[in-house]
């Protein structure tokens, strides 16, 4: 930083050379030009990129999955909607749908509802502030490959840290993987803890802007602070909460690293499928065994429009419910 | 930031900056924090704070002693790491590198890219610009991740499969950055600043890059911090084009916790202590920062 502050003034202070009379006709039709059409070449690097390797292969997708490829000739067969069929008559399918959508449900709602909660006393006069904003936003910085192998160990059956703690008030060791609705909690509990400061610090960012003489006001008429909470700050900041909950749900329904870690990198998610999600399942189709480009493609379509349609469902639920509290 | 500061005049505060003062309202008893509050503040930060400590903990440890209660330290974290790093297979100093040069090139891209949409957003007049920007917020809700199978078959016909380029060219930009470098271009560029530039002759580019690039670098290092983080985490797109020959730090830990190695978990903890500490440091150093930029872009998203 010091060698900036040296470097820095000289640079500013040169004004740029006056253009010369001789070349003014020129670069007056060059400035015009520059004028025109040079935000275009500002803002195009990025359609380009994103459309190339964003935008481009979701949607070319469904291309795809309208194709059985086939590995060992290398071509590819067209077989219209076959894919499809298949899958929706596929039980392991059924059963990764059913495990993110569970594993989704388990995470996004407490995670939400913590970090409201969170962000609610972290807007407050105290000491220390940075200090717990940090305490709290730390488990995001580490990576969720990691993440995943901590918690592996923090959730194993034998010896585990949990079932250690458990055992000492005197309850059984739980089955973190073969049972399904145990292996579901501590996958939902690895999320939380990864993405419940984040969220709470996005919120408390919403709540800081709200004008403190509405609580002031309000508090003279004599509500409480549980009152206030639901009948100011919720309100006031549903659009951010909105915000978090579509972030929420395109991020949770490709959960894809957390199951994987947990079960020890086997993509099959436990010995029988017990925690293998989606994003999963489409891994194990398209880059191991038969490598089944056409099928994963349909999968991955499919789980795109249930993203698409839950965003709409809680992006409506959400919006009804507090205009609700509003009135 | 210290150049910021040298120029008060060009520069207009931002609405919110990073570190905010406390406001001394007279009747400001209502939200002083109840030793309650403490006490659920500081719960929360240690169960933030003990995975990755106990993480720490059990890298130090032997591998005799993963699992004895209570968690205390031991005396063989070097040893670990030399066994770890030993693992020809997992590759790890290689992954390390690797991370390093992807997650600092896709930084610097994205820092270039967002700032230069970001300002013409922001300060030039064009037709179409507020179409082209409702575009840009919308790709920020697409699901990119379920475009790997079509973008994977890309990179095999480029011939990018194992190679570094793979993990970055589809990451060069980011609708977020652009957005949040719009927003604050918005407020720290002032409009006669620009005018005064472009009297005395300046193209559009110099504008970016003498009065507009050095007006927005704080934002920017918020904007490099957070793209550096989650460009280092990335997983499953490195996880599918890569090869263990070639990995990123991520892949190497996935290396190592599969297979053989799983039962060696004092060399496996020692892994993810390292692929932490890089970013643990920078969190140290940056955390007021990083807090700043997550807290912002609530408000004006």
């Amino acid at each position: 930083m010091s060698s900036a502050v040296g470097a820095a003034p000289p640079r500013h202070a040169a004004t740029p050379p006056t253009p010369e009379p001789t070349h003014r006709r020129r670069s007056y039709r060059l400035g015009r030009w520059d004028i025109k059409y040079s935000p275009y070449l500002y803002v195009a690097p990025f359609f380009i990129l994103f459309g190339v390797f964003g935008l481009f292969p979701v949607l070319y997708t469904v291309y795809v999955s309208l194709f059985e490829y086939d590995l060992l000739s290398g071509t590819k067969e067209y077989v219209g909607l076959e894919n499809y069929r298949v899958l929706l008559d596929d039980a392991q399918f059924w059963n990764a749908a059913y495990n993110t959508f569970g594993m989704f449900v388990l995470s996004t709602v407490p995670q939400l509802v913590v970090a409201l909660m969170i962000a609610n006393l972290l807007n407050r006069q105290m000491r220390a502030r940075t200090l717990f904003r940090m305490g709290i936003l730390i488990p995001n910085i580490t990576s969720v490959a990691a993440v995943g192998i901590i918690f592996a160990l923090i959730f194993a059956d034998r010896y585990g840290l949990v079932n250690w703690l458990l055992g000492t008030v005197g309850i059984d060791p739980v089955a973190w993987r073969d049972n399904r609705y145990a292996s579901w909690f501590a996958i939902a509990f690895m999320v939380d803890w990864r993405w419940t400061g984040y969220n709470a610090l996005i919120y408390l960012g919403a709540m800081q802007a709200i004008p403190r003489d509405l609580y002031e006001s309000a508090s003279l008429d004599g509500a409480s602070t549980w009152r206030q909470f639901w009948k100011i700050t919720v309100p006031l900041i549903r659009p951010t909460i909105l915000f978090t909950i579509i972030i929420s749900t395109i991020g949770g329904l490709q959960i894809f690293t957390e199951p994987l870690m947990y079960g020890f990198g086997l993509i099959r998610g436990g010995a029988s499928n017990e925690f293998q999600t989606l994003a999963m399942y489409i891994y194990e189709r398209t880059f191991t065994g038969n490598f089944e480009y056409g099928s994963g493609a349909a999968m991955s379509w499919l789980l795109f429009l249930m993203i698409v349609v839950f965003a709409l469902i809680n992006f409506a639920m959400v919006r009804r419910s507090v205009k609700g509290e509003q009135k | 930031m210290t150049t910021m500061q040298t120029l008060p005049r060009t520069v207009t505060p931002a609405p919110q900056p990073p570190r905010r003062r406390r406001r001394a309202a007279p009747g400001a008893r209502l939200w002083e924090a109840s030793p309650l509050t403490y006490l659920a503040l500081v719960i929360g930060s240690i169960l933030s704070v003990f995975p990755i400590v106990w993480s720490f903990i059990i890298a130090s440890r032997d591998n005799s002693a993963v699992y004895e209660m209570p968690p205390t330290p031991g005396g063989k974290l070097f040893e670990n790491i030399d066994r770890m790093l030993a693992n020809e297979d997992a590759a790890f100093l290689y992954g390390l590198v690797n991370s390093a040069v992807v997650s600092s090139v896709v930084t610097i891209s994205v820092i270039f890219f967002s700032t230069l949409a970001g300002f013409a957003f922001a300060k030039l007049r064009f037709r179409g610009s507020n179409a082209l920007l409702l575009v840009i917020i919308l790709t920020m809700m697409v699901p990119t991740q379920l475009g790997i199978i079509p973008l994977y078959l890309m990179m095999v016909e480029l011939g990018w499969t194992g190679t570094l380029q793979a993990v970055i060219v589809p990451f060069l930009v980011q609708g977020f950055g652009v957005f949040m470098m719009r927003q604050y271009a918005m407020s720290a560029v002032s409009d006669e600043l620009i005018e005064a530039a472009r009297l005395d002759g300046c193209s559009t580019w110099r504008v970016y890059w003498n009065v507009v690039l050095p007006a927005l670098r704080p934002a920017a290092a918020v904007l490099g911090l957070l793209t550096f983080m989650q460009t280092w985490n990335e997983f499953l797109w490195p996880f599918v084009v890569l090869t263990p020959d070639t990995p990123t730090v991520q892949y190497s830990l996935k290396i190592l916790s599969s297979g053989l190695y799983q039962t060696d978990y004092v060399a496996l903890f020692a892994g993810t202590a390292l692929a932490t500490l890089p970013l643990l440091i920078v969190f140290i150093i940056f955390g007021r920062q990083i807090i700043g930029g997550i807290m912002e872009g609530a408000v004006k998203s």
